[in-house]
């Protein structure tokens, strides 16, 4: 069996007294879409953020694409660019143009020259369709469009595996559509994908796997559409019912 | 009426002093002020990076720092500096701009510090984890990407520090200056001592909020604009 691109062993974190994730397993292959959902206070967020150790895990083990990332000597800088990541709220520069947003990682962590950095820049921009945005600022865009310049800065770094925490949950409504749009494409594209979301039609559409979370455990996981329409676990059938 | 204008504004005076107050007393205020904000603005740099380390014997250094000098009366350690320490460990600065340079930069450090603290934590937390997600180390994401915007939501507080810093200087003068190194109220107290002239000592008034007012104005400035962008 090939070497997962996530592969997460009994992972516990604890914030002071009150454990969040109560032993997690988990493994993502590639090209999988594996959709996260679950009640606020689950523990998926924090889940997906042990993945890329933005939260440090009190115990167990992550392995990124067989490297242990929780091991001592581990360089997590170097996993990271292996990793990208989408964000609730953006978090662009606000004090930097869109195109140097993208740049700024490939100038200073992958040491690439200013024109090579900008044409990558420029192609991945174009990918999410906003290649007239390189010069303006994220202020000037709408939400929509800063989660879109967001995504093709992760994408600039070519990283193997996407991270999403909840891209679409800080927009207008009507702007959620665009967002998705892009995430399906880069999935359709082969793109390995760890989506932490609310919204499940993305996730019976795009999803190859759901996983349902409740009180820091995997309560259920499977095939979207099977857990979706036909959920075992009454914790599950319980939340769907209350966002379908 | 004309006693008052007389005895503070008398014109002559003030003429006369002109030319010594703005070669000799504004110059050395404006280069002490500099000499002291920009020691201030390194060492406040650094200890505000100390203060947030993770690592607690940095932390409580910082912390030291910062308290012991903001809870020192300036002038004490002025004395300390200037004239306590040469006794103590036997020897003589060279000139007295050394010294006073470095009690301000101290003093100012110790402030600056918190300032900066204060304007790291204000940048929201997602910025740094964001830098940080694109495999930036934190060094390169603090310079880079954290420190850009704090210092922009700063400005206004610091420039608040100049202007303190340039009354501040006015203390130096404890540690005896010669003539040329006389900042302004030294030098308008010994026209003072010389003309018995309190519209010397208004001059020494007037030169202060020429230097202090547009500073003050430009704060206002920066904190409607900082109000407008956010």
């Amino acid at each position: 069996m090939a070497t997962p691109v996530i592969e997460v062993r009994d992972l516990h974190k604890y914030f002071g007294e009150l454990e969040v994730l109560k032993g997690i397993d988990l493994r993502v292959d590639e090209q999988e879409v594996i959709c996260v959902v679950g009640p606020s206070g689950s523990g998926k967020s924090t889940l997906l953020r042990c993945v890329n150790r933005l939260e440090e895990p009190t115990s167990g083990q992550i392995f990124i694409e067989g490297d242990d990332i929780t091991a001592k000597g581990c360089n997590i800088d170097r996993v990271r660019q292996r990793v990208g990541m989408v964000f609730q709220q953006f978090n662009l520069f606000p004090h930097m143009s869109v195109l140097d947003n993208i740049t700024i990682a490939l100038r200073k962590v992958k040491r690439l020259k200013g024109k090579a950095a900008t044409e990558i820049a420029r192609e991945r921009l174009d990918k999410v369709g906003l290649a007239d945005k390189a010069d303006a600022y994220p202020i000037q865009l709408s939400g929509g469009q800063q989660q879109r310049v967001a995504i093709a800065r992760a994408l600039a770094m070519d990283p193997d595996v996407m991270l999403f925490d909840e891209p679409t949950s800080a927009l207008d409504p009507e702007l959620v559509g665009d967002v998705l749009a892009v995430m399906q494409r880069l999935a359709e594209e082969g793109m390995t994908m760890m989506v932490v979301t609310h919204e499940m039609g993305f996730a019976r559409e795009v999803g190859t796997r759901m996983m349902f979370m409740d009180f820091g455990v995997v309560q259920e996981e499977g095939p979207p559409a099977q857990l979706l329409d036909h959920p075992a676990s009454e914790r599950a059938k319980e939340f769907f019912s209350r966002v379908l | 009426m004309d006693a008052l204008i007389e005895n503070f504004f008398n014109l002559r005076t003030m003429l006369d002093m002109l030319p010594g107050l703005i070669r000799e007393g504004i110059r050395n205020t404006i280069f002490l002020t500099v000499a002291g904000f920009s020691l201030g603005l390194v060492l406040g740099l650094v200890f505000a990076l100390l203060r947030l380390s993770t690592a607690r014997p940095l932390r409580w250094l910082a912390g030291t720092y910062i308290e012991l000098f903001r809870g020192l009366p300036l002038l004490l350690t002025i004395v300390f500096i200037g004239t306590a320490l040469p006794i103590a460990l036997r020897f003589r600065w060279p000139n007295f701009f050394l010294p006073g340079v470095l009690a301000l930069g101290i003093v100012a450090g110790a402030y600056i510090a918190e300032t900066i603290r204060a304007g790291i934590q204000a940048v929201p937390r997602g910025q740094m984890e964001a830098a940080r997600s694109l495999g930036m180390p934190h060094r390169l994401a603090m310079r880079t990407i954290v420190l850009p915007q704090a210092f922009r939501i700063i400005v206004p507080p610091l420039t608040n520090e100049l202007v303190l810093l340039i009354k501040d200087t006015s203390l130096l003068a404890i540690l005896g200056t010669s003539i040329g190194q006389r900042e302004i109220l030294k030098y308008s107290r010994d026209v003072l001592g010389r003309t018995l002239d309190p519209s010397a000592l208004v001059a020494a008034g007037l030169a202060y909020l020429a230097l202090t007012v547009p500073m003050t104005r430009l704060v206002a400035v920066l904190e409607r604009r900082n109000r407008r962008s956010r």
